[in-house]
Order: C-alpha cells, then structure tokens, then sequence
C-alpha cells in the first residue's frame, strides 16, 4: 500500500486515503479530431516497468487532484506535484534523471 | 510414551493446574503450557488423521510451522477448525477435539485410503475423474467434497469480538528473540521510535532452549536484562502475541495480536489487527528447522530435533523415553544432551555425514552416547507411534543395519531461514550451498519510496545461524554504535544438505517419505511430477499441492524443490522458491473484518424523514449507503399491494415521495455556465435564471452516467440534480475535470445534498395542498411547468422545483435538512382531506416507467449513449463539444443496428420478467444464440391494469408494431413492440 505526499496538504497520505485516476499528462481530443487521434487520447495507455505518471486525487483528505511520478517496478517515488500543468515540472524531472539515468524522458 | 518430567520447566507454573479436554477426554495441564505441550503431557502424540491418506499424525514441531497438530477448539459460537496446537496457550476447561477421523482418532475409516496410496499419486483428481463428463458434477464431485476439507467449520455466528488499531514507528522489529532485542537495543539507543512484535507470548526466543550465554550470563538472565532496559524507555513499545502477518509497499506492516485467545471469558476483543507504517522493518524472525525425508518420517513419535529440545527444555515434557536423534548438522546434539540432562535415554545418533568430529559430537560422545557416522534412517517401524528404526547407510540404498527400538525420533536436517517478511514485499534470495539454504540477499532487499532498502533482517533469518554472528549482524542491522552484545555457545562444524534419506532409496521408501505432512505429498509425487514434464516450482507445487496447506510449506518448500531440482539435474538456485505470500500464518476472519459487522458493517445515511418512514412500517430499500421505503405497507396489505395502493393514490390524488437522497450541486462562478456545457449534452448556459431543465452527463466515451434536473438559481448559480447513487461519484466528475483539465475556469462546486431535505408532492391535488400550506404563489402562470421559485411554504424556507417525474402535476420542494421532518408532517397534515399519501421507490418506478422515463442503471448500463434512449432532444446539435460528443460520433456509436430503446407490450397483458432477452435467429462464433433485444423495466401497471415494459431492441423505433418472442427459462414470452410512452402522451397531466 503505497504513500504519497499530496503536494496540497503536504502530508504522507495512505493509499486508502487516495483514489487512483489512471495515466497523467493526458492531451484531449474532442469533435474534430481524427480517429486515430482519438483512440490514442480514450484507449492508448502506456504501461511501463519502470517511471509512470500517474493521477491521483487526495479522495478522503482535501480532495485535491495531484499527479505523481514514480517507478512501477520498485515503488520509488520521485515526486507528486499539483495537476495544473500539462508536463512534469522540470524539478520532477530533474529528480528522475538523478535517479534514472539512462531514462529516455517524458 | 510421552510424559511429564517431574522437574524443570521453564515456561510452566506447577502451582497453577489447569483441566482440559480432547475428544472428550479430561486431561490436566499447566498454566504456560502450549496445547501441544499439555497433550504430549498426557502422552497424547497422536492429534489428527492426515488430509489424504488418514494416516496417524502426531506433533512435529513446537511453533508456527506445525503441520499436523490442528485441532477443533472451543464449542458452539467459540467453536473455531484448526487451531494450532502448537502456538496456542493452554487455558482452563479448553474443550479440544480431533479432525479427519471417524468414527474416532484411533479407528477411522478414511485410514482405508492409506491401502490404496498407490492409486491416489500427484494430479489423481485431475487424470480420474474425467469421464463420462456428466458423472462429474452428479457423481465423483458429491462424493469429493464429503472429504475434503480440514476441520468442520462452526455452525454459529462467532460469538467473540474483534478490533482493529493503527501505529507507526521508525523501525518495526519483527521477532523479540536474542536477535530482535539486539536489534531494538541498538535502534532505541540511536533515538528511533521502535515497535518490537512477538508472535509468542515470551521473549527470548531459542537462545534459553538452547544455552546460549550473553555477555557472560545465561540467555534467560541477559533478556530479562535487556527487556527492562527497553522498557524504560519512552520510545520503545514491545507487544507479545503479536505475529507480523504481511509486510506490503512502502513499509505497511499488518499484524495480528491475539489479546485474549488465552483469557477466554475476558472482556477483551479476542483479537486485534494492527495495521502500521514503519520506515524500516528489522525481520528478526529466526529460522526454521527442515524434517529429513526417510521412510515413515510421518509416524506420531518422529518431530524435529529443536522441537523435542523445547519440550524438555521449556515444558518439562519428554516426547518419548528412548529418542533417537537422526541428523545432518551439529545442533541436533543439543537435543541430546537436553534429554541425557532431563535423564532420558538417547540410544543412538544417526549423523548423515562421514565423520562428526565437531565439539558438540564430542560432548555427546563423551556423555556416552553412541554416535553412529554416515549412517540414517531406512524405515521407521511403528504405525500409531513409533516403535524402532531400522539404521542403514545414508551412502546406500536402505539395507537394514540393525535395528533399535525407541519411541521418539528427533530428526533435524539444517535450518531454513524465515525470510518471509523480506520476500513479500520483493526481496530476493541468495542460495547458500554451505548451508543448504536460501538466505536473503541485502543487495536486492525490498526498496521504499526513497529507493532505499526498508526491510533488512538480523539474526538467523538473515543466515546467521551461529549465536556470535547473529548478534553481530543484528547490533549492526539497528544501527547500533560501539560493540556488540557477544553471545558465546559450542562452535558448530559445517552440515551437509540431506534431501533423501538414504541417498539410493528405492521407490517402495520413497512412497513413505513425507514432503508436506498436511496436504500427504511425497518424494515419490514430486519425481512423478518432474517425469510427467513439470519444470516450474510454481507449477510443480500446485499440480502436487507441495507447500499449499495452511502451514503454507514452512518445512516442506526447501525439502520438495531440492528433490524437484534433483529430478531435473539442476542446481537449487536455478528452481528457484515459491513466491511468499502474505499472511505468515493464518490470521482470523474476524480480526480481518474488525469492527465492521451487523449494524455497523457501513455507515448508513439517514434522511432527515427517516425515523417517520421507520416507524411508520416503510419496507426498506437500500440505495447506495441510504436506506428508501420501497413501500409503505398497511396492515393485511402485501408489498405488491401497498405499491398498487401508493400508484393509484398519487395518480388519483395525492402522493408524497422522500427525494432527499438525490444528489444536489451547486455550481458557481463566472465560468460555471461554460462548465456546465461541457459537462451535459444539453445547453445549460441559456437557461433562464428561474428555469429548470433536464439534462444528460455522459463520459468522455460517451455513454450516458447521470441524468438529473438543472435549475439557474441566479445568474451565476446553478443546482444540478443527480441521481441518489450518483451524488459523490458527480460531483468527483466535476472536480475532476476542473482540477485537471479546465483549470482556469472559475467555477467552483459544493455537494449540497445532505444539506436539504427534498419532498415531491405529486398528484392532481398537489397545487392545492402547497397553496394550503401558503406563503408562496404556485398557480399555473406564476410558477409554470419547469419553473422554480424561492420563499417560504408554512412558514419554512423553501425552494419550490415544479417538475415531474411521475407524468402528474408535480412540484419538488426542497427545505433545509433540519425543518425536513416539520414540512413533511405539515403536508401530510395540510393534505389528509386531499388524500396524501406517502409513497416509495417501488411506486416511484411503475410511474416513471407508465410515463417512458428512464432510469440511470436500468435503462443504461455503462454500453448505452442517449442516443440509444431517443434522446436526441437532449443533445445539442449547435454546440462545438461536450464530454462525450465526439465519441458518440465513432462509428460503431452510429450504427443504425444499434438496440435503442422501446416500449414493450404482452400480447396476453402479462408482466415480462426483469432482463430477458430476445433471441434472434442464428448463432454467434461460439455456437450460442443471437440475440436482438433485451427487457430494461418491467412492471405491473395498475393505471392500465395491465404488464408495461422498457427494453432495449435492434432497431427497435424502426420496428413499431412489430411482435418478437421473449425467452425466459423454458417460457417464451411474445410481445409487441410500440411507443415507450404508455400513459398520458401529450403531458396534459403534468401541464395543469
């Protein structure tokens, strides 16, 4: 059961505390769009071993959405950050890179 | 036989007597006795039949690995299967019956099984009951299930409670032995917050047993020692009874304590789940001592050597009077010297290895005792407890040496470390040849959050299985300056792995030697195994269910992929483990489910009306975490017909429904109307403030989530109504896509739905009861269908919603929660010459379906977009997007093949039942039928006096008139299909 620090409250929070929101730094596709564009934006979801972007919300805490960045192989987290951007801030990645070296980036 | 020795005892009180009984037997033991120790006592060895066989089983071990002492114990409501004699406290009038045997423990027919051994190897279940197939389920599995199982399982709810806690700590030290104390003593020092957990009920684990001296004392002297210091200090906390059962991601740690599993009768939770966060576990978990594999290594009298040490050493119990030891290490010889000490005979040692020249050997020898190299066991003689065994060379192929009569054998064939609590949660294992053991490996430990290491273990479970080392390595493991507690004991010279004894047995032995007592799986299965193509441990251990009993193979995994790896010519490491898989032993349902039973299993939310529904005999619903009156029944008066009743009532005159549990919003702020765009098909942003309209919310996918009225409560204010369940799950969707994708929009949202008590009143006299009630102008010009007004109705603050969702004049009225139960009794006191009437759900239903409404969950069900349901009118054509516009433009989405909805009529007027569906000609790949439709809503209609449905059909508004054929169990149902709307098309009801 993971903990992650909600970059809001600024406190540890328990898994049971969040709810989990699927892949972050998702780009919309409304009307307009074409098929493949949006089959990407709804179905395409990356799934590695090893550094994810995450969305998770504070559920039973402040209620906040905040994303995380963390590695799905160990469990080691390399930061949450608030959800109002649409790329990890470059002190996230600044942490994953000093951590992950040979990562191939966002 | 096995008895009590007239002196010594180190964990016993002799002072305090306690009575028991087995199988209905009254035997006596001590206070401090474990059940297993007060049997032995009582020269009872013999605890149970074996799963398979029904062999005669006795007790192998003195703790948490025990295969085959399980026990039924207590009686009635305490009554609980398979308890585990050897780590459960004796207590007074313990009421202990044996499992797997009848008629009784000593002649039980199941024992006939054991005769046909042969015809019952590894896979017997999967390669013979395979034909015919039909004599499966009606023939072999009847007969199956009436043996299978361990235990019977209690009649009653358990009468015992359970809690559950929370802690946290800095470092959690699982194991309060010499090693754990160690560890603790060195933490605590460093300033650390240290949680220190015993799965006994004492400290010090082995070393007492064991004669271990600590800085010059005796092991027993140096942990009181140790304990008082840690108790004197304010950051340490030490709990005994408490098993760490699971270490999980990110340092959570469950445990179990058992509080008064020992105190029947107290007014104690029996049990409490701890649930903690550590940053560092410490595993000081020890180690486990492996059975030797020679012929009848099952039969009561034969158990570990450790084990028949603990029963003398803390029990004063001999396991038997004349013990044989048989070997492959030095520490066995323990065992002999503690028996010669408690004045047992020990005829013989049986070393496996060529020569034992160790120091411990010398003592033994020296003590008189005749130690016999190179030399094991060929066959245990005795059937319901040992008689002799026949010595042979382990070198050979079994031939009998001689023979020496005993009644005990001690057998030890080296240690397995417990490295459970560093697996679970990832840690990976290093294979030590030397010792013949998986240890864990500290450069691949379980990693944190921070990358670190955050499980590391100390003592014998790290590997150190010398009393000097452990020491070392746990005093380190704590972070502990300065020097090391030095633990001093006979040096032990190497052992060496024995997996069979002898080394060539022959088949005919290899059949009689036991792997895993609990589940009767053999040498003999695991090779069957590896020559039937089994080259995977995971698969092995699930095709001969090696290692899946509920002692989940603490003694038999190492012993069973070391025969698995020698069948394949492989080394150990490259078969690798099992995975570890929490919990380290079995933990109680109860304390899995706490508190969270009967009245409090959830929290339930109450409407501010609840109590009138309740005690006016309101047959409940539950809905979501509410409960709903489905209805209100009278007395002499069915469900079925108090929901007539209610229908007829609120058609004819006057109805009144408790619709506070709908979920309401409030959003607001500049871009609230450009939100709310978004969120439905429909328009929101022109809605004139005053107006209330229907709206649809859909996913990004498309399909239809939530329906509900919006309401423009001033300019920049609007009040979105969801369904009942619906409410949280909204309001997460709004906040979700505010937060997360249309961050700058000044909107703001507020869940409002606890905060007002709603009330439809519903009927042809609902005008006249508001306007009896007064205070506001509800006539059909000033408040017209879907318009909302604000002020106050008998006196209460109100917000009046004339909307319908029954097809009659209908007007929503929501007052604040706290004058909820005042307005509902003035309208029912206003309204009792007009006919009110309260009605439920159930009414709520058969209205809305005699109008066409549809209903979130019965209409959709997570496939079906508002297009299906006709409700193009809802949609916007003009706007550029919402969530889910262009996923309803994919193709499949606009398929005209599509089932979309309509209504349904039996041609005989009868009710369709709820979900059927409608075959089509044809079969689908997988040779099952088409089908073109299915049932939504189906009820009795008393308006129309007649069954009215909803379903879903191939094109179905296409179809009108047309008659298709409902299948329900061996019935076929024709129905036509028409209009979904059967009652008061044109709204003239609703529009008055």
């Amino acid at each position: 059961m993971l903990t992650l620090t909600c970059p809001y409250c600024g406190i540890a929070a328990d898994e049971t505390e969040l709810a989990p929101g699927g892949q972050a730094h998702l780009k919309r596709f409304g009307p307009g769009s074409s098929d493949d564009e949006f089959e990407g934006y709804l179905f395409a979801r990356k799934n590695p071993k090893g550094v994810h972007f995450e969305r998770w919300r504070h559920a039973y805490g402040c209620g906040k959405w905040f994303l995380a960045a963390r590695c799905t192989a160990t469990l080691e987290v390399f930061g949450t950050y608030p959800a109002q951007v649409t790329e990890p801030p470059p002190e996230i990645i600044a942490a994953i890179k000093a951590k992950r070296p040979d990562w191939k980036g966002f | 036989m096995s008895t009590r020795l007239a002196t010594g005892g180190r964990l016993i009180d002799r002072t305090k007597p306690l009575g028991f009984t087995f199988d209905g037997r009254a035997l006596r033991g001590y206070a401090g006795d474990t059940l297993a120790a007060a049997l032995l006592a009582n020269d009872q060895m013999m605890i149970a039949r074996s799963f398979k066989y029904h062999r005669p089983r006795g007790i192998l071990a003195a703790g948490v690995e025990e295969p085959n002492a399980l026990v039924g114990l207590g009686q009635g409501p305490r009554h609980e299967p398979d308890q585990r004699a050897t780590t459960t406290e004796l207590f007074a009038d313990a009421a202990m019956v044996s499992q797997n045997a009848w008629p009784s423990l000593t002649l039980d027919v199941g024992a006939l099984n054991t005769l046909f051994a042969r015809f019952l190897p590894a896979g017997f279940y999967y390669k013979t009951f395979m034909f015919p197939r039909f004599a499966w389920k009606h023939l072999y599995e009847p007969v199956v299930r009436l043996s299978a199982g361990i235990g019977k399982a209690p009649a009653e709810p358990d009468a015992d409670r359970y809690e559950q806690a929370y802690d946290f700590t800095d470092v959690l030290i699982a194991g309060g032995g010499i090693a754990g104390l160690t560890a603790a003593l060195a933490a605590a020092q460093g300033g650390q917050r240290v949680l220190v957990l015993e799965q006994t009920a004492h400290w010090g684990g082995r070393a007492p047993v064991d004669g271990v001296a600590i800085d010059g004392k005796p092991a027993d002297a140096w942990v009181a020692e140790a304990l008082a210091t840690l108790r004197a200090m304010p950051n340490v906390t030490l709990r005994r009874r408490t098993m760490v059962a699971g270490v999980y991601d990110h340092g959570f740690v469950i445990a179990q304590e058992s509080v008064a599993d020992h105190l029947p009768g107290a007014d104690l939770p029996r049990h409490r789940l701890w649930r903690i966060r550590a940053r560092r576990i410490i595993a000081a978990t020890g180690a486990i001592e492996r059975p030797l594999a020679f012929a009848g290594n099952d039969i009561p009298g034969v158990m570990l050597a450790s084990a028949a040490r603990d029963y003398v050493v803390n029990f004063a119990v001999s396991p038997g009077d004349r013990t044989v030891i048989v070997t492959n290490n030095d520490d066995a010889y323990r065992t002999a010297l503690a028996l010669l000490d408690a004045g047992l005979v020990v005829p013989a040692i049986l070393d496996a290895r060529a020569t034992a020249s160790g120091e411990l050997p010398n003592m033994a020898r020296a003590r008189g005792i005749r130690v016999l190299e190179g030399r094991g066991i060929a066959k245990v003689k005795g059937g319901k407890r040992v008689r002799a065994v026949q010595v042979c060379a382990q070198a050979g192929e079994g031939a009998e040496l001689e023979t020496i009569a005993c009644d005990c054998v001690a057998m030890s064939g080296g240690f397995s470390p417990v490295v459970h609590l560093f697996s679970q949660p990832g840690g990976k294992l290093a294979w030590d040849a030397a010792n013949g053991m998986f240890t864990p490996d500290p450069a691949r430990a379980p990693t944190g959050a921070d990358g670190q290491p955050f499980v590391a273990c100390a003592g014998a479970a790290s590997g150190a299985l010398q009393a000097h080392d452990c020491l070392e390595g746990a005093h380190a493991a704590g972070g502990g300056t300065g020097p090391a507690p030095q633990a001093s004991a006979p040096p032990e010279a190497p052992m060496q792995p024995v997996w069979m004894m002898p080394q060539g047995a022959p088949p005919a032995l290899r059949a009689k030697m036991w792997l895993d007592f609990q589940n009767d799986v053999k040498v003999s299965d695991v090779q069957l195994a590896a020559r039937e193509g089994y080259v995977s441990v995971e698969h092995t251990k699930r095709y001969t269910t090696l290692g899946m009993a509920s002692d989940q193979g603490k003694m038999s995994n190492i012993n069973g992929l070391a025969i698995l790896s020698d069948a394949l010519g492989q080394p150990i490491p490259a078969t690798g483990t099992t995975t570890f898989r929490p919990p380290y032993a079995p933990i109680s349902f109860g304390a899995i489910a706490g508190e969270a039973r009967g009245e409090i299993f959830q929290p339930l939310r109450r409407t501010p009306m609840h109590g009138w529904h309740e005690a006016n005999g309101a047959h409940w619903e539950p809905v979501g975490l509410w409960r709903r009156p489905y209805c209100y029944p009278r007395a002499g008066e069915t469900q079925t017909q108090a929901v007539m009743r209610e229908v007829t009532n609120t058609r004819q005159h006057l109805g009144l429904l408790d619709a506070s549990t709908l979920g309401k919003i409030v959003v607001k702020g500049p871009d609230a109307g450009r939100f709310l765009d978004m969120l439905y098909t429909g328009v929101m942003s022109t809605l004139p403030v005053g107006k209330c309209r229907y709206g649809l919310m859909c996913s990004e996918n498309g399909f239809l989530m939530d329906d509900g009225v919006v309401v423009r409560l001033a300019d920049d204010t609007w009040l979105c109504h969801t369904t009942t369940g619906g409410a949280d799950r909204i309001h997460a969707h709004m906040e979700d896509w505010l937060q997360c994708e249309w961050w700058d929009w000044q909107v703001y949202t507020a869940n409002l739905t606890e905060q007002f008590a709603q009330i439809a009143i519903v009927g042809p006299n609902a005008r006249e009861l508001l306007q009896r009630l007064g205070g506001l102008d509800v006539s059909r010009e000033a408040l017209p269908f879907m318009a909302f007004a604000e002020g106050t109705l008998a006196g209460i603050p109100a917000r009046v919603f004339r909307i319908s969702f029954s097809g009659e004049l209908s007007y929503e009225v929501a007052v604040p929660a706290s004058h909820g139960l005042a307005f509902w009794n003035a309208c029912l006191a206003a309204g009792a010459d007009l006919g009110a009437m309260p009605y439920g759900t159930e009414a709520l239903h058969v209205l809305r379906a005699e109008k066409g409404f549809i209903m979130i969950g019965d209409e959709t069900d997570g496939t079906v977009i508002p297009q299906d349901l006709g409700l193009g009118w809802a949609i916007s054509k003009k706007k550029p997007d919402y969530l889910g516009k262009r996923a309803q433009e994919r193709a499949h989405m606009t398929n005209p093949d599509r089932w979309k909805l309509v209504g349904l009529e039996t041609l005989d007027g009868s009710v369709l039942p709820d979900g059927v569906l409608a075959p089509a000609p044809g079969v689908n790949a997988n040779g099952q039928r088409l089908t073109q439709g299915r049932v939504t809503s189906t009820y009795f209609s008393p308006t129309l006096g007649r069954g009215i449905a909803m379903g879903l059909v191939a094109r179905g508004p296409e179809r009108m008139g047309e008659e298709i054929d409902f299948v329900a169990g061996d019935k076929t149902i024709r129905a036509r299909i028409r209009d979904q709307v059967f009652y008061d098309k044109d709204g003239e009801k609703q529009n008055v």
